[in-house]
């Protein structure tokens, strides 16, 4: 009686400690590399002809505009 | 460098769709695709939110991991496009995205899957700028313009904001200190100006 105690105390500790080999099974996606098409740059444009200050500018007025608070004053 | 977001006001948006039908009109895409779409929670109850939802242009975006044909690139500017020569039209970006935003047309006689659609940030994709073969396929480029998206750009509540995402950011919080929380953001107070700025009704008069 003592011995089947004994196995199979040793089972369950064995079985238990199993768990603790789990691998994660968390998948780290990997970014792809793109295989397609080069494209150009938005300032790359007749409008601002290879000006990034100049386009950068103009999108930051633009995105300030949004702004109604300073637009019309608060 | 600007890194370009939007960002949309859920306690502006009032579920008017300008901004759907703005992004429709301007790239001319096909019925039965929404590159931009509004949500509504709890609809009809008093305090429902809504919001306006398509591609956020993540900065680590699942699209971009799980495409096996690998056809997303990201701009300097942060937009993450694709190159719909390559697409194969799996659908694996449509499962990987949290916002719903890769879209299919139908396509072809029996109304296969086409090559996916999404929003651009309208910044076109991998082609001459401002050629029909980008507008035909991208839709309009209006960054190369110098301007924002038009959904942004023709919101009427000014809820959907977009740009570089640092801007957007402080415009985002000069509104949120001005406007204050909670029951000061939109009731009778808001509506009507406050019960202390309020004159009082004038005696023997209707």
């Amino acid at each position: 009686m003592k011995r089947i105690l004994m196995i199979s105390a040793i089972a369950i500790a064995a079985a238990g400690l199993a768990g603790c080999g789990e691998k994660p099974t968390v998948t780290v996606y990997k970014q792809g590399k793109y295989q397609g098409k080069p494209d150009n740059v938005p300032w790359q444009g007749p409008q601002f002809n290879n000006n990034q200050t100049e386009w950068e500018k103009a999108i930051k007025a633009r995105t300030i505009g949004q702004n109604e608070y300073v637009r019309v004053g608060s | 460098m600007a890194r370009m977001k939007f960002l949309c006001d859920a306690e502006r948006c009032i579920e008017c769709n300008g901004c759907v039908t703005a992004c429709k009109q301007e790239h001319e895409i096909p019925w039965g695709v929404n590159r931009r779409r509004v949500v509504t929670l709890n609809d009809g109850l008093p305090g429902e939110k809504s919001i306006s939802v398509a591609c956020m242009h993540c900065s680590d975006a699942p699209c971009m991991a799980v495409c096996p044909v690998d056809c997303f690139y990201k701009t300097s500017e942060g937009v993450v496009l694709h190159d719909k020569d390559l697409c194969i039209g799996c659908g694996y970006c449509f499962y990987a995205c949290p916002f719903g935003a890769p879209q299919f047309p139908q396509d072809g006689a029996f109304g296969l899957r086409g090559k996916m659609d999404k929003c651009t940030f309208c910044a076109g994709g991998p082609e001459t700028d401002h050629s029909q073969v980008e507008f035909k396929k991208y839709g309009r480029n209006r960054l190369a313009e110098g301007k924002l998206p038009a959904c942004a750009e023709m919101c009427s509540t000014k809820a959907l904001i977009g740009g570089d995402g640092d801007v957007v950011a402080d415009i985002y919080r000069t509104r949120v200190t001005t406007r204050g929380k909670g029951a000061e953001v939109w009731g009778w107070g808001t509506a009507y100006g406050k019960a202390e700025t309020q004159r009082p009704p004038q005696t023997g008069t209707k």
